[in-house]
């Protein structure tokens, strides 16, 4: 349950009196009883040592010191094209004035993220080349010594401390179930390992290469800012985010709804609705300045230089097509599907005109167009109109009631998941984005854990294609089991109480995943159809991970939907 | 049964075959745990095998690995009669056979899988040195598979097996064991088959516990016939089940447990010797090969007590080979004698996991022709006994690891090291309280101390002592590791680091030696002084 919308909790700040607690009564019995000792009982066995933080909190630098541990381990692991993206950003920055940051086009892999992660590199560029100078020449493409492994694989593992932080913060705002005595049963613990110990932050950062712990630290660390009514503070961090890294701009509107209704608007009316007469200018005038402020210093000396139409070039290359190389189990992975199969079918049946069908391979791994046969093309804007769309009844619902933290992290997980069912040219690492938040409501209601085991599992599944070589083979299928049986069994056992997490339906459809990743990854090799039909693992992959996806966000957006209406009921 | 627990045993079960320990229990709880725990253990064996291996690249002999894969390559080819004989086709002198013949029959099934995917792996004479990325991971995997199948189970049955603990002790008990750096980098990272043996040995233990005399006798000569030294754990073995029928009495019951056990342990050694039955000549081949006299008193620079003395006086030149011999016999036998006397007389399980340790630590310590890796028949006794000398056995566990740093070093795998060893560190702070447990009762010396008392009086402030001790044994062995990987020795001295390693754990294992020594043989006054306070 979420601190900050206990009543009785003393907290600093008394801006926020919007304290209706939404919750339904079953899960959480009364909730005077002591919203903030979380951290009672349940000391950690060991007597503790210089690692472990204060508060009987030793679990938790063993966790953090383990996946840490984990990740020197996987320096030696296959690194994807992410890596010489990176070592040719520090080149760049490290080597050419600031106006040629987004000019420079020795590499295909140009400069493509905001200003503030420029300057990250630029100040990482600083330590590598007391590693190695020769990875910051801008010439030496596809340089990689010993050293230059080294050192930024572990600039990633330093850099994923900002993310411990963050979930260790997260942790503090989770109520600990007052009952637990095992350490193993407490959400905190279960929380903390789900979000350390995450299968897809892992093999995306630490064995893919890319730097997401930290940036995923940033939001997280935003969240559990809002969560503690730290509110500019929140701003102030997912602002700075947003200039590191603008795929951030998905989850936007949850933040702007809730900001302006929880932090400009300072009370609520009886029933719950908006007391517009309780607005602040001040508040707004600060949430504006601070803004401004990160934005101007990202962007401003790019203003000045008159070059910020050029950042936006190379920050939006809408150029790129509807699906990345592998097709992201989203919407358009089943519409692209059923366009195949109409295609096939109408061929068959002779609907369709064999001259007039668009010679194009699917997915060959380097194909950045798609060409429909059948059903409409699907240009940038109408991806555009259709997040919007899918987007607007979790704001709606954010905005007419409002649920404290917990309605804005489910209008959050809905934004995340929903720009990555409908976006244009979405990466299939963009799950970890919904998956990550939905971690925290996971912990704390059966019917959330429930949609997170289905989402989690879907999700991470579909991530197996990113690391296709065969020494990474066991790796991943190992992480992955690690982290799945731990979360179904932990999640369980948490909520041993209620019925049960999962359907038959979701349980066979998880199961299936099964003989599927055998067929895909140790049958289908062995078979003829490998040369003629080398996509079709992909293609199953992501066509089968996407119904999963999309039956995920639909239940969550269902429960979100119901769950306003039935509270709406009571309010009446 | 819930749906989302029916995903979880589907997901295991398609992948990995899962003891059968586990679903006898109706504690759901236990068994993902335990689940974890091994998937934990499975991913760090897998990323250490990623890191190099003995002999990468390095002509004309390379290493243990190209040994495994000449092995392969010989037994592929060659008939039986020959496998350890000098012929044209099998050179003796380019890594001949010197294990027993179920290491053969492993290297041979082995090789018949490499032969199915590359016969280039294991081509006669043309094969030598073959190195590739898939064949490395085609080495990986047999040494993955071997011990996920035997060491693994024995592992997490042992830590269910243990009794008066908690289901969490049972499965940190079984991450530490699992977590143990030694064997990992041995086996996955320098590449050797050491699982296979110490699992067997394991099994032995086990079904010796749950009272299966004959099949703990089965398993330990599989040990015994997949590696010769496990001999270091033959006597514990052989005292304790003689113990044991001594105590049935001698002329009814403990006769025929005697005959029953002889008659086993022949069977089964004849069965694992058939092939080479045949012939006398035979037979003596493979001993010869397997005891290979000539070879000296030590090799390398391996901890125990030859290698540390030949820092002062150089043994192998002041004695001649056969007092070598016969020297390091006698010591090995004085100081296996007290443990083995002991055993024979009160064979308890307890004391047999003692004296398993304590008589593999003296042959290790004393006994001819000692690998360095051959610490690793200590540490997993001593990894049985994590769970009940906590403290000590994880320093031993670190020691002994440390030992082995110049071979690692050697291999490329520091990285590796450094990062197993703190993960184990880690592991055992986190599940035991081992600071907390440095008293004179956690360490099993109260019985010994309560004989010292009319002696000596500083036995209050004995925890303290160990745990600076402990520091101090731990900041030494860090910065050895440091400079060993860093700094590069004088000129003059080119072996100082390994020196001082060998030297270092060589004086640890004294004091461990000594350690056990004691436990055992004041452990009955324990018993008798307790039952005179009930």
């Amino acid at each position: 349950m979420w601190c900050s919308v206990e009543p009785g909790a003393a907290l600093p700040t008394p801006l926020c009196p919007l304290q209706a607690p939404p919750f339904p009564p079953h899960l959480h019995g009364s909730p005077q009883a002591q919203p903030w000792r979380m951290r009672g009982g349940g000391r950690a066995r060991n007597g503790g040592g210089p690692i472990m933080a204060a508060g009987g909190r030793s679990w938790f630098g063993a966790l953090a010191l383990g996946v840490s541990f984990l990740k020197c381990l996987l320096i030696p692991t296959y690194h994807s094209t992410d890596f010489e993206v990176h070592r040719n950003w520090l080149a760049i920055t490290h080597n050419l004035p600031l106006s040629q940051w987004y000019y420079e086009a020795t590499s295909e892999w140009t400069l493509d993220y905001p200003p503030f992660f420029a300057w990250f590199e630029y100040a990482l560029s600083h330590i590598a080349k007391y590693f190695d100078p020769k990875m910051l020449v801008i010439e030496n493409l596809n340089y990689s010594s010993h050293a230059t492994i080294f050192f930024q694989r572990f600039s990633v593992i330093f850099t994923d401390i900002l993310f411990i932080y963050a979930v260790h913060e997260c942790c503090r705002c989770v109520n600990g179930k007052r009952s637990a005595k095992d350490i193993l049963e407490k959400p905190t613990f279960i929380l903390a390992v789900l979000l350390l110990w995450n299968f897809g932050l892992l093999i995306v950062d630490h064995i893919h290469f890319q730097y997401n712990g930290f940036l995923f630290g940033l939001m997280l660390l935003s969240v559990a800012r809002l969560c503690q009514k730290r509110h500019l503070e929140g701003a102030l961090l997912f602002a700075i985010l947003l200039h590191f890294k603008h795929i951030y701009v998905y989850v936007a509107p949850a933040y702007g709804i809730y900001l302006l209704r929880s932090y400009c608007f300072t009370a609520n009316n009886a029933d719950g609705s908006l007391k517009w007469r309780s607005f602040s200018f001040l508040h707004v005038i600060l949430l504006a300045l601070i803004v401004c402020l990160v934005s101007a210093l990202s962007l401003g000396p790019f203003i000045v230089l008159g070059q910020l139409p050029q950042v936006i070039s190379r920050l939006f290359p809408f150029k790129r097509g509807l699906c990345h190389a592998y097709w992201a189990p989203n919407f358009w992975a089943l519409y692209n599907a059923a366009d195949k199969a109409l295609t096939v079918v109408g061929l068959k049946y002779n609907f369709l005109d064999p001259n007039k069908i668009p010679k194009a391979s699917m997915t060959g791994g380097l194909v950045q167009e798609f060409q429909h046969a059948v059903l409409p093309s699907v240009t940038p804007l109408a991806t555009l109109i259709c997040t919007f769309v899918s987007i607007l009844p979790s704001v709606f619902c954010l905005w007419f009631k409002p649920q404290g933290p917990r309605g804005f992290l489910q209008c959050l997980v809905l934004c995340a998941l929903s720009s990555f069912m409908f976006g244009w040219h979405v990466h299939e690492k963009a799950i970890l984005l919904a998956i990550l938040p939905l971690s925290l409501l996971s912990v704390q209601r059966a019917k959330d854990a429930g949609i997170y085991l289905i989402l989690t599992t879907t999700g991470h599944f579909s991530l197996f294609p990113l690391l296709f070589t065969a020494p990474e083979l066991p790796i991943k299928i190992l992480l992955m089991l690690l982290f799945t049986v731990y979360s179904f069994s932990s999640l369980k056992s948490l909520f041993r109480r209620e019925r049960p997490l999962l359907n038959w339906l979701e349980t066979i459809y998880l199961v299936q995943l099964v003989p599927l990743e055998i067929f895909c990854e140790i049958i289908f090799p062995l078979t003829s159809w490998k040369l003629q039909l080398p996509f079709v693992p992909l293609l199953l992959t992501s066509v089968y991970c996407a119904l999963g996806v999309t039956y995920a966000w639909l239940k969550l957006y269902i429960s979100v939907l119901t769950e306003h209406v039935s509270v709406r009921q009571k309010a009446e | 049964m819930n749906p989302d627990s029916v995903i979880a045993m589907f997901l295991v079960f398609f992948f990995f075959q899962v003891p059968l320990g586990f679903l006898q229990r109706p504690a759901m709880e236990k068994w993902s745990l335990m689940t974890v725990t091994v998937l934990l253990a499975l991913t760090v064996r897998w990323t250490v095998s990623l890191s190099s291996y003995s002999g990468a690249g390095k002509p004309p002999m390379y290493g243990d690995y190209e040994a495994q894969r000449h092995w392969q390559e010989v037994t592929y080819n060659l008939p039986i009669r020959q496998w350890y004989f000098n012929t044209s086709d099998n050179n003796l002198l380019y890594w001949g056979l010197d294990y027993p013949p179920l290491t053969a029959y492993h290297s041979f099934l082995c090789a018949y899988i490499a032969k199915l995917i590359n016969p280039d792996w294991i081509a006669l004479h043309t094969s030598r040195g073959y190195e590739s990325q898939p064949h490395k991971l085609f080495m990986r995997t047999t040494v993955f598979v071997a011990d996920l199948l035997i060491y693994i189970p024995a592992v997490i049955l042992y830590c269910c097996s243990l009794k008066e603990t908690s289901t969490k002790k049972q499965v940190s008990s079984a991450l530490c064991i699992l977590l143990y750096p030694g064997l990992i980098l041995i086996d996955h990272g320098h590449f050797q088959y050491n699982s296979v043996s110490l699992g067997f040995a394991l099994w032995g233990v086990l079904w010796l516990s749950y009272d299966w005399d004959l099949l703990g006798s089965v398993a330990f000569c599989l040990a015994l016939n997949y590696k010769q030294m496990e001999l270091y754990h033959s006597l514990p073995f052989f005292c304790y089940l003689l113990g044991k029928c001594f105590k049935k009495g001698l002329k009814g019951k403990g006769l025929v447990l005697l005959t029953k056990i002889a008659g086993t342990v022949v069977a089964s050694f004849a069965v694992c010797w058939l092939p080479f039955c045949t012939d006398v000549e035979q037979m003596m081949q493979v001993l010869r090969r397997l005891f290979p006299i000539d070879r000296g008193l030590f090799e390398d620079k391996v901890a125990n007590i030859w290698c540390s003395l030949s820092v002062l006086i150089k043994i192998k030149n002041v004695v001649s080979p056969q007092t070598q011999l016969k020297l390091s016999f006698a010591v090995t036998f004085l100081s296996l004698l007290p443990t083995c006397i002991k055993l024979t007389v009160q064979p308890s399980l307890r004391g047999f996991k003692l004296a398993l340790v304590s008589c593999a630590l003296s042959f290790f310590l004393f006994s001819f022709q000692v690998h360095e890796k051959s610490i690793l028949l200590v540490s997993v006794p001593v990894c049985l006994i994590l769970n009940e000398i906590p403290f000590m056995a994880m320093w031993f566990l670190l020691v002994s690891t440390f030992s082995m740093l110049p071979l690692l070093l050697k291999d490329g795998l520091m990285l590796a090291y450094t990062v197993t060893m703190l993960a184990f560190l880690l592991a055992c702070v986190a599940s035991f309280s081992i600071f907390e447990k440095t008293s004179v009762e956690d360490l099993q010396l109260k019985p010994f101390s309560l004989f010292l008392k009319r002696y000596v009086s500083w036995f209050k402030s004995f925890p303290r002592i160990v745990r600076s001790l402990f520091l101090l044994s731990v900041t030494l062995m860090g910065v050895l590791s440091l400079m060993s990987a860093t700094v590069r020795p004088p000129q003059r001295l080119p072996d100082l680091f390994p020196v001082s390693v060998s030297s270092i754990s060589c004086l640890h294992f004294l004091f461990f030696l000594a350690y056990f020594n004691i436990i055992i043989l004041w452990d009955s006054k324990n018993s008798r002084s307790q039952k005179k306070v009930s």
